[in-house]
């Protein structure tokens, strides 16, 4: 086993622990947290088959050692990633405002509306 | 070597304690503090994975800015939630919903696993391309080559994506706040330690982060990692209350989030008759094209960063006052 292999298993367990914790968490800045995690899973896949891509040339020593097409696609991923989250960011508490409700629980396990406001 | 493996596997399970923590924490802010440290160790894992120009980005993008808007979205929502239901893990699923939902992921996990055990041998790479046509861009960092040569219509679209980002956040303002001033980061209270930082750090934090602008040609860094640690001390000024943003109708402002796309497209499309194709530099000049690009670009994903961490524009505070 070697550092590749080990942290892209720790991306995958990363995925499923996110993908857990998106699914069970009522709240929902917990399930953009969790989706962060799964992201950072997913990403840690690339960085692995990235390492393993580079070790034939670091070997030769050509200076390279990780394949950098992966990278650059991470690093695209991290910047949209970041996008995505500021608008469920924004979503969620334009939602708190509007309704004082933090879940998408339609059956409110959550706590009581503010009085007057209507209810889904 | 075995030293290093020894440190990778510490490190490895230390990821993974903090995601089980993030997961299992009892408040949302404990989880993303949590998610702040989690994103600081995932910089050192891509430095052990031979990726320092990830490493960067993820510093200062999945730690620190992530870090930054989700803990003020945890504060914001503690306003609006009750806190005894903030305090105790909210009546979720039931307990056997959970085990099935858990055996699942397990199993989603431990099929992923045996695919990384089970990668191809010899492992696919393009790494020897991009290095044989390495000296026809005229950069010296492969990342740099890949992300705005080879595959530079991926940096444009999501260069792009930033600007309908903003607009979406943008888009959430209430009717009285529309062409406000974005208010999530305006400050709760002015500390003078916070007033010190914030005056003592930008110059540095400036110099540095178009030091990573400058370097990224030939050496990990480049326009994200610069943009990023531009739009942190931007950050920092406003959350100190040393200056207010503009308001989101400012027409430079708007100018500045869609001037990098723009140049970049426009070079893009000069590539048709300079060089035959699409976003194609004409031989000689790829460097300069490339720098030209990257330039405009900083500023305009520095804007584009800070203006999603600012949140939708608010009414002025004096109207705030009144609820």
């Amino acid at each position: 086993m070697n550092g590749a292999t080990l942290f892209g298993l720790c991306g995958a367990g990363l995925i499923g622990l996110g993908l857990y914790g998106l699914i069970c968490h009522p709240g929902a800045l917990r399930k953009v947290l969790a989706f962060n995690l799964i992201g950072s899973g997913v990403f840690l896949l690339f960085g692995a088959i990235a390492r393993r891509g580079g070790g034939v040339l670091s070997s030769a020593g050509t200076g390279i050692d990780s394949d950098p097409v992966p990278q650059a696609l991470v690093i695209t991923g991290l910047v949209v990633a970041f996008a995505a989250t500021a608008i469920a960011v924004a979503l969620l508490l334009r939602l708190a405002e509007t309704t004082g409700r933090t879940t998408l629980d339609p059956n409110g396990s959550d706590p009581a509306p503010p009085a007057g406001r209507k209810e889904a | 070597m075995t030293i290093s493996l020894v440190v990778d596997i510490g490190l490895a399970l230390v990821v993974l304690s903090l995601a089980l923590w993030i997961i299992a924490a009892t408040t949302v802010y404990r989880a993303v503090i949590g998610f702040i440290v989690y994103g600081l160790l995932l910089a050192i894992v891509w430095v052990r994975l031979g990726a320092a120009d990830v490493a960067l980005t993820e510093a200062a993008l999945g730690g620190g800015l992530t870090g930054l808007l989700l803990l003020g979205a945890a504060a914001r929502l503690s306003h609006h939630e009750c806190v005894p239901v903030f305090g105790r893990p909210a009546a979720g699923p039931v307990v056997g919903f959970r085990l099935l939902v858990g055996i699942l992921c397990t199993l989603i996990a431990a099929g992923l696993a045996a695919v990384v055990l089970l990668l191809p041998e010899p492992a696919p790479s393009l790494a020897s391309e991009v290095a044989s046509n390495l000296p026809a861009t005229g950069v010296g960092n492969p990342v740099t080559a890949v992300l705005l040569a080879y595959r530079a219509i991926d940096t444009l679209l999501e260069a792009v994506v930033l600007v309908p980002a903003m607009i979406g956040v943008w888009s959430l303002a209430t009717d009285q706040g529309w062409s406000g001033r974005p208010g999530f980061l305006t400050p709760a209270r002015r500390t003078s330690a916070l007033t010190l930082l914030a005056q003592v750090l930008p110059p540095v934090g400036i110099v540095f982060g178009i030091h990573l602008f400058w370097i990224g040609a030939d050496h990990p860094g480049g326009k994200f990692q610069a943009a990023v640690v531009l739009a942190a001390m931007w950050a920092l000024v406003l959350l100190a209350g040393l200056r207010e943003p503009p308001r989101v109708g400012s027409p430079p402002l708007r100018l500045a989030v869609v001037v990098g796309p723009l140049v970049f497209i426009g070079i893009g499309v000069s590539g048709i008759w300079l060089a035959d194709a699409f976003l194609a530099y004409p031989a000689g000049y790829a460097k300069p094209m490339i720098l030209a690009i990257e330039a405009v670009l900083t500023l305009s994903i520095t804007v584009a960063l800070v203006f999603l961490l600012a949140g939708p524009p608010a009414a002025d505070r004096s109207a705030d006052g009144r609820r």
